[in-house]
């Protein structure tokens, strides 16, 4: 039935889209959100950043942030951890509180029929987090248990390796070692000062989703943001990569290997940065269908999972990707990671692969807008990139704009296979540190 | 699942629905049950086709062949080349993911609306048309073994589930993992494969779900096109698994690996799971198990062995309460540091037993009925979840109807029949009972 395949990527052109209504909106007090109104469920999701995030670290405190986080859902005002949770329960809400290199953010999911009471609940745990010592206890006692962890998951131990080796010194590169012993000296006081320092109006960035109006909205985001402080930590500083190619391994007992491969990246404000997401949709950015995907996996069944991205963060940008692969395939796999990365640099893309990546980049986009909280969340994002409020208008074209010779050209400069480092936790055979 | 990580585990008893859900249902001639679920706010769909077949179904010695041909539904068709499947899904900006659990094998794919039928008939295809070459065998067997390795040799927390669950079925299949026995998956040959597929793959054992900007009266004139089509195979029957035989001796399993720095103990006991126009004994297992250990310090053990005793760091309970045939309800308490999994144990086995004599507090089953009301309200934000929950009940044999009235059965369970659910199901001669800690160092 290949006819029916040909009717359809006839009318693959037509825009099949343009019905998410985003509005730049300012409270009577003055915050700033993207609001988009979609009255069909009676509830709104709320998605909150602050830029800083888990960088915020103060020194020698490593953790600090993220377990302010963990506590604002322990307390607050004449409520301690359990009215609190209880109180929530009653009023059918759903808070997510969370941190990454980057950001705090706070995803919320309000029913229309206890909104007033909801977010009163989320602005008094945002604002005035009781840090009771007992909760402190308890909620410290999980992290030192999740810390232990950490030393045992081959995973994590090779990506916090490969951050530290390429961004030594910086808060993205703090090592796993030490970090549980820096973390127990945290006091109830550095939580308190982390918090300030992390939550406050000059990182701010908010979106709205659901059904409510727009008199309504400004009063709901003055009540949530109400008190919090002006201005906050001051921001890190840039990242300076300071890894070669090579290879690390660090020894692990286990049946399988996991390889983490990055070189230095391309930051998201870079004009060449939409070029590069199109070739590496080819190179390893494709599920199954990747270079990297088709010649690890498919060919010769050597991984269940590889894969690369542009890992662009703030302050620093890696190009990353991730292989794992029995013990006795690893340096096979290795070995046709550099070759795929060489031979893209030297020969770039096909234009059928260059029209399969926009084909799927362009018609998947709107996949990711089917509901209110997965909205509210993509917006936020677009705002933490600092993208404009008319990208999702734009975005498709850019990815379309894209030529053969703009992936050659992005590939010729971005794509170093001799920069490529791998960091190896397990027990490779062939492979030793270079 | 091709991608990502984890076959399918019901961890999380509360699956939700709100009762104005504009669902539509249909059965093809052919035996094919359709389900629609409206969504217009994006112009999205989701398609999934599950199958009546899963783990549980796989032949003696042959385990983790329904996961194997899970894979190979991608490399081939008699008029498809390998991988063009997905090729044309990409080229369609659709994204797909297939999954095989106990129960069921699923597929499915996410695209703008207006390319359902390319989707439909894509799938209807590979229901009966596989034709694999010969070399794509081999290399997809490795791709099994790496994912065992990645998701189960590599973890001991999934070592350690396995384990369990051989112990906790004694026996009914639910005990061999989905995934298959590293020395039988090895052992599966092509022949295998395709006797599988051909004895299971077919209209009659399918249910269709379509999900997202679509009209009902469409979807089944497409339907009847693409599947209507396909002849039933008078060969499958309702299946019969071997029966679990009555459990009579505690079982206690303790599995030792240096990579638990957090020693866990895991409680289970058998128990209902939702029977179509009979789901009140799994709906007060399902409640039994939000009053123990739904949500941290606000359940019942969460209050006693974190809070008041803190000799935990977390304390959790959850029930199966869908599937094919009986599952269980468990508990899991990962102690403090300095506490021994045995005390963890006994401090356990108190709180439920003051559970017992004490009974639920009546302002606890009202918080998690509120829960469970604002959750109607966001299942409805998450098309492909609803999607999901209803393929997933159909392979099951619910019905559509009963997947409505799950949430109002769940809201009418009173205290009286959660406590009679716990002295039925607490029963110390069918517990397993699993420790995850780290050898002894010196």
């Amino acid at each position: 039935m290949r006819f029916l395949f040909a009717a359809f990527l006839s009318v693959l052109a037509l825009p099949l889209w343009a019905q998410v209504n985003v509005k730049p909106y300012t409270s009577p007090g003055g915050i700033e959100a993207w609001f988009v109104q979609e009255p069909s469920i009676p509830f709104v999701a709320i998605d909150v950043a602050f830029r800083g995030g888990a960088s915020l670290d103060p020194e020698g405190k490593y953790g600090a942030v993220e377990f302010v986080m963990a506590m604002l859902e322990e307390g607050t005002g004449d409520l301690d951890a359990v009215a609190f949770k209880k109180e929530q329960e009653r009023l059918g809400a759903r808070f997510s509180f969370s941190s990454n290199r980057d950001a705090v953010e706070i995803s919320a999911q309000i029913l229309n029929e206890t909104r007033d009471a909801s977010i009163d609940l989320l602005h008094r745990a945002m604002v005035e987090p009781r840090f009771d010592d007992d909760a402190f206890a308890r909620v410290r006692a999980q992290f030192e248990s999740g810390y232990r962890s950490d030393l045992e998951d081959p995973g994590t131990i090779a990506g916090v390796a490969m951050a530290a080796l390429a961004f030594p010194g910086h808060p993205y590169g703090r090592p796993l070692e030490g970090r549980l012993e820096e973390f127990q000296t945290i006091s109830i006081d550095d939580l308190r000062a982390a918090h300030k320092g992390a939550l406050a109006k000059d990182r701010l960035l908010v979106s709205v989703v659901g059904d409510i109006s727009e008199d309504d909205l400004g009063v709901m985001l003055d009540t949530l943001f109400d008190g919090l402080p002006e201005t906050g930590a001051p921001m890190p500083e840039r990242a300076e990569y300071a890894l070669s190619g090579g290879v690390t391994v660090i020894d692990f007992d286990s049946p399988q290997s996991i390889a983490i491969f990055a070189q230095e990246g391309i930051s998201f404000d870079d004009p060449d940065f939409f070029p590069a997401f199109v070739m590496n949709r080819v190179l390893g950015g494709g599920g199954l269908t990747s270079r990297l995907a088709t010649e690890i996996r498919e060919k010769r069944g050597l991984t269940y999972g590889v894969g690369s991205y542009l890992a662009s963060f703030d302050y620093g940008d890696l190009y990353q990707g991730s292989v794992a692969s029995a013990n006795e395939d690893i340096a096979e796999a290795i070995a046709l990671v550099r070759s795929e990365w060489e031979r893209l640099a030297t020969e770039g893309i096909t234009a059928e692969e260059l029209d399969a990546a926009q084909r799927f980049l362009t018609g998947s986009y709107p996949l990711r807008f089917d509901g209110n909280g997965r909205i509210a969340g993509v917006l936020t994002g677009m705002q933490l990139n600092r993208l404009p409020i008319e990208y999702m208008d734009t975005r498709n074209d850019k990815v379309n704009a894209v030529t053969l010779a703009d992936v050659s050209r992005v590939a010729d400069r971005l794509l170093r296979s001799e920069d490529l480092h791998f960091v190896v936790v397990g027990q490779p055979e062939g492979l030793a540190t270079q | 699942m091709r991608f990502v990580t984890a076959l399918i585990f019901a961890l999380f008893p509360v699956s939700a629905f709100a009762v104005d859900v504009p669902v539509t249902n249909y059965m093809l001639d052919n035996g094919m049950e359709v389900v629609v679920v409206e969504d217009r706010r994006a112009p999205v769909i989701t398609h999934m086709v599950w199958y009546k077949v899963g783990s549980a179904d796989e032949p003696p010695g042959k385990s983790g062949i329904a996961h194997y041909l899970e894979h190979l539904m991608f490399k081939g068709t008699t008029t498809r080349d390998v991988g063009e499947f997905s090729d044309i899904v990409a080229a369609n900006g659709g994204s797909e993911n297939a999954f095989t659990s106990f129960d069921y094998t699923g597929y499915f794919q996410r695209l703008a609306s207006d390319r359902l039928e390319l989707v439909m008939e894509l799938e209807a295809d590979r229901m009966v048309n596989l034709d694999i070459p010969a070399s794509e065998f081999e290399p997809e067997l490795g791709v099994v073994l790496a994912e065992r390795n990645q998701r189960t040799d590599s973890n001991p927390g999934s070592l350690l589930t396995e384990q369990r669950r051989a112990v906790e079925f004694i026996n009914h299949p639910y005990g061999r993992p989905i995934i298959g026995w590293r020395s039988e998956i090895e052992a599966l040959t092509p022949q295998d494969v395709m006797d599988f597929y051909k004895a299971h793959y077919a209209p009659n054992n399918a249910i269709l779900v379509v999900a997202g900007d679509v009209d009902p009266e469409e979807v089944l004139r497409l339907a009847e096109i693409y599947y209507g089509v396909i002849p039933a195979n008078p060969e499958i029957k309702d299946r019969v698994r071997p029966a679990e035989p009555p459990r009579l001796a505690a079982a206690r399993l303790s599995y030792e690996d240096p990579r638990f720095t957090q020693p866990y103990l895991i409680r289970s006991y058998p128990a209902p799971v939702r029977e179509s126009g009979d789901q009140r004994a799994a709906a007060a297992a399902t409640m039994l198990a939000q009053v123990l250990g739904g949500s941290g310090v606000t359940s019942v053990l969460g209050k006693s062995l974190v809070l008041e005793q803190d000799i935990a760091l977390a304390a959790s309970s959850w029930h199966w309460d869908q599937s094919y045939d009986p599952q269980t309800l468990a508990f899991y308490a990962a102690p403090k540091a300095g506490v021994s999994l045995e005390d963890m144990e006994a401090a356990l086995d108190a709180a439920i037993l003051n559970f017992m004599e004490t009974g639920v507090d009546p302002e606890q089953l009202d918080r998690i009925k509120a829960q469970i009301r604002a959750s109607l309200v966001y299942a409805l934000d998450s098309q492909n979840g609803l999607a999901r929950s209803f393929g997933e009940a159909l392979t099951q044999d619910l019905t559509v109807e009963d997947v409505l009235a799950w949430p109002e059965i769940l809201q009418s369970i009173t205290e009286d029949e959660i406590m009679a659910a716990a002295r039925d199901i607490f029963d110390p001669s069918k517990s397993t009972t699993s420790y995850a800690l780290q050898p002894e160092t010196n």
